[in-house]
C-alpha cells in the first residue's frame, strides 16, 4: 500500500513521470505523448498550453484517469487515477473539452442526477447561480448556447466541491464578458486553495491565470515555469513602416535586429526602451516620420508561436517515421 | 455571474455518494429521457404487442400440422420473451448508442459511478419498463387463459436473470458495433431473429426438424428461454412434462449452455464496448 499514501499539505497534488501514450499498434501507431513531466503544488493554477494535436487532452485523460498511461507514472492526491479511481474520484472535479449531458434533460433535472452520483455535493441551484446559470434551470440542454453549456460543465465539475479542478478549454465558445466570469470564478476557487489544472487555447487566459504553465509541442513539454520565467529572454518587437525614398540607411541600434520587407521594418531588441530612443532620435534627426509604429515588450503570445515554430524546425528525439496527422484520426481512440 | 454567491457558497453539502443512490440518479435520468423520447417509447410499448398478434396466428397454423401445441401456453411464453427482446435488449442498445454519441457515458466516467454502474443506471428504465410489461401479459395472460401454475418459480428466476444478463451483455456489444441511434435497427437485427426465430418463441423447437432444433439449442439466448419454459410448464417440448424436482434435470443442459452465453457476452462487451464514439 505504499503508493496509496495521501499527499501531505504542501506536497505535489499532481505528479506526472515519463508520461506516454499511444495509439494503435504496428504500422498505424501514434504516439501522441512522448515523455511528459510535470508537478502542480498544491493550491497551484498550472496551465497546459500547445498547438492543436500537442498532446494536451491526451495528457489530460490520463490525469483525470479516464485512460491508462502506455508508459510512466501519474499520481493524483498520491494515488494512482486509473487503478485507484474510487480514491481520486470524490476529491476532483472534471470539465471536458466538449459536452457530455443529454440534450433531452433540462439544466435542473442534469444537475440533480450529478448530484446524485457526487458525494458531498452542495445544493444544485448554488452551483448554477455560480456560474450563471440559475435562471436557466428549466431549460433542456439541447437548448442552450454554447457558451451556456460549458458553463453547465463547469457548475457540475464544481459540484462537489472538488480539492483539484480538471478544466479543458473552459472558456471555448464563451462571449468576453461570460469568460472574464469564467476567469473570476477560477480565481476565487483557487484564493480558496482549490489546485487547478487547464489546457487552453487563449495565452491570454494562461497569462491571466496561471500560476505556472507548460507548452506542449509533438507530444512534449518544450518549455516550463512562470510566465515570466517562459518570456524571459525573449526579445521585444518594434515595427514601423518608412517613408517612401528616405534614402537614409537605418541606423545601427546595441542589441537590436532589423528585417526589412519592402518599407515594413521589424526589430527584435532585447533591450526595448534604448533601442527604441535611439530610433526616435535617428528619425526625428533625418525629419523621418514612422508610419504605424508599435513598440511591444514580449508577451506570452510572441514567446509560445517563437518556441511552437522553433520546436517544429526540430524532429522530436527517438521519434520513429511519425506518421501524418489524418493517420491519428484513423486511428486513435 | 459570480458575485451572488461566494463560491464556498452555502456549507449544505449532499451525503456520501453510494451504489444505489448513483444506480437511482442514473436511472431517474435515462427514465426522463425514455418518456421524452417517442420513437423509443413506440418501439418498446406498441411494436411487441401488435407482434403479440402476429405471433398468435403463426402459432395457431403451426398448430395444425404439430397436434399437442398448446397454443396459448406458447403465446404468453412467446409474448413475455418477445417484450424483453424489444424493450430490454434493442432498447438498450439504443441508449447505449445514444449516451455514448452525447458523450455522456465518457462524461459519467469523469465521476464517481463505476462502469459497471453507469452501465446497470442506464438499464435501470428498460429493465423496468420490461419487467412490468412481461408480468402484465405473463399474470394476466396466464389468468385470463387459465393457463396451470408455473411448476418451477425458482427456475425461472433462474432463467429470468440469465437471461436479463445476457441481454444487457449482448447490447453493449451490439452498442460497440453501431454508429448512431437510427442504425441501432439494423445491428440489432441479427440478435433479434435469433432470439424470435431461433429461441422458440415464434417457433417452438419441437416443430422444427430435429436438426435444425439442435442447432437453435445451442444459440445465445436459447438456454436462458428454455430454462424460463422449463420452470413454468415443465418441459422444453422435447419430453413429457416433469414436476418441480425433474423439472432440474430438464434444466441442466440448458443451465449449462446459457451460463457460457452470458459469460461470453460480457466478455465480448467488456472487450469492445466504446465509451466515447470514434474519432
Amino acid at each position: 500500500m505504499e503508493t496509496s499514501q495521501p499527499a501531505r499539505p504542501g506536497d505535489h497534488v499532481i505528479e506526472v513521470t515519463d508520461l506516454r501514450r499511444h495509439y494503435g499498434t504496428g504500422a498505424t501507431e501514434y504516439q501522441a505523448v512522448r515523455g511528459v513531466d510535470l508537478t502542480v503544488g498544491r493550491g497551484e493554477l498550472f496551465a497546459l498550453l500547445g498547438t492543436n494535436g500537442a498532446g494536451k487532452t491526451s495528457t489530460m485523460e490520463v490525469i483525470e484517469g479516464l485512460a491508462a498511461p502506455s508508459g510512466g507514472t501519474v499520481r493524483v492526491l498520491g494515488h494512482d487515477p486509473f487503478t485507484e479511481r474510487a480514491a481520486v474520484r470524490p476529491r476532483i472535479g472534471v470539465m471536458l473539452q466538449e459536452g457530455g449531458f443529454p440534450g433531452e434533460l433540462t439544466v435542473a433535472e442534469t444537475g440533480r442526477s450529478w448530484a446524485g452520483m457526487t458525494s458531498g455535493a452542495r445544493p444544485v441551484a448554488e452551483a448554477l447561480e455560480l456560474v450563471g446559470l440559475g435562471h436557466r434551470a428549466g431549460v433542456r440542454v439541447k437548448q442552450l448556447s454554447g457558451g451556456e453549456r460549458r458553463r453547465l460543465d463547469l457548475a457540475m465539475a464544481l459540484l462537489g466541491r472538488p480539492e483539484v479542478l480538471f478544466l479543458d478549454e473552459p472558456s471555448t465558445g464563451l462571449d468576453p464578458e461570460a469568460r472574464a466570469a469564467v476567469w473570476q470564478l477560477v480565481r476565487e476557487l483557487r484564493a480558496q486553495g482549490t489546485t487547478v489544472l487547464l489546457t487552453t487555447h487563449y495565452l491570454e487566459e494562461a497569462e491571466e491565470l496561471a500560476d505556472r504553465l507548460a507548452i506542449m509541442h509533438g507530444g512534449q513539454v518544450v518549455t516550463t515555469g512562470t510566465v515570466a520565467e517562459v518570456i524571459a529572454g525573449r526579445p521585444s518587437r518594434i515595427t514601423f513602416e518608412l517613408p517612401e525614398f528616405t534614402g537614409t540607411p537605418l541606423p545601427v541600434l546595441a542589441g537590436a535586429e532589423f528585417t526589412v520587407d519592402g518599407r515594413k521594418v521589424t526589430a527584435h531588441s532585447t533591450a526595448l526602451q534604448d533601442t527604441l530612443t535611439d530610433l526616435l532620435g535617428w528619425a526625428r534627426q533625418h525629419g523621418i516620420a514612422l508610419g504605424a509604429l508599435d513598440a511591444r515588450s514580449a508577451s506570452l503570445e510572441e514567446a509560445f508561436l517563437a518556441i511552437a515554430s522553433e520546436a517544429a524546425h526540430q524532429a522530436p528525439p527517438e521519434a520513429p517515421a511519425r506518421p501524418a496527422r489524418r493517420r491519428l484520426i484513423g486511428s486513435a481512440r | 455571474m459570480t458575485t451572488a454567491v461566494p463560491v464556498k457558497g452555502s456549507t449544505a453539502a449532499g451525503p456520501q455518494s453510494t451504489t444505489a443512490g448513483r444506480l437511482i440518479a442514473l436511472g431517474r435520468a435515462e427514465a426522463t429521457l425514455l418518456l421524452r423520447n417517442r420513437t423509443a417509447l413506440f418501439t418498446a410499448l406498441v411494436l411487441p404487442v401488435v407482434l403479440i398478434g402476429t405471433l398468435h396466428s403463426m402459432l395457431k397454423k403451426q398448430a395444425e400440422t404439430t397436434p399437442g401445441l398448446d397454443v396459448d401456453s406458447m403465446l404468453i411464453y412467446g409474448s413475455v420473451g418477445m417484450i424483453l427482446a424489444f424493450v430490454v435488449y434493442y432498447n438498450l442498445t439504443a441508449a447505449y448508442v445514444g449516451r455514448r454519441g452525447e458523450l455522456v457515458l465518457k462524461r459519467l466516467r469523469t465521476g464517481e459511478a463505476r462502469d459497471l454502474e453507469i452501465l446497470l443506471g442506464t438499464a435501470v428504465p428498460s429493465l423496468a419498463l420490461g419487467l412490468s410489461m412481461a408480468a402484465l401479459i405473463g399474470v394476466g395472460g396466464s389468468l385470463g387463459l387459465h393457463l396451470t401454475m408455473p411448476v418451477n418459480p425458482l427456475l425461472m428466476l433462474v432463467g429470468l436473470v440469465l437471461l436479463l444478463g445476457t441481454m444487457i451483455a449482448l447490447a453493449a456489444l451490439s452498442s460497440a458495433f453501431t454508429k448512431t441511434v437510427e442504425s441501432a435497427g439494423i445491428t440489432t437485427l441479427p440478435v433479434m431473429l435469433v432470439m424470435q426465430f431461433g429461441s422458440g418463441l415464434f417457433f417452438p423447437l419441437e416443430v422444427m426438424p430435429t436438426q435444425l432444433a439442435d442447432i437453435c439449442r445451442l444459440l445465445p439466448t436459447t438456454p436462458a428461454f428454455q430454462l424460463i419454459r422449463v420452470g413454468w410448464f415443465g418441459t422444453d417440448g422435447s419430453a413429457a412434462p416433469t414436476d418441480f424436482l425433474g423439472s432440474w434435470g430438464t434444466a441442466a443442459p440448458h443451465l449449462v449452455t446459457g451460463a457460457i452465453w452470458c459469460a461470453l457476452a460480457v466478455w465480448g462487451a467488456v472487450r469492445y464496448f466504446r465509451w466515447e464514439p470514434r474519432r
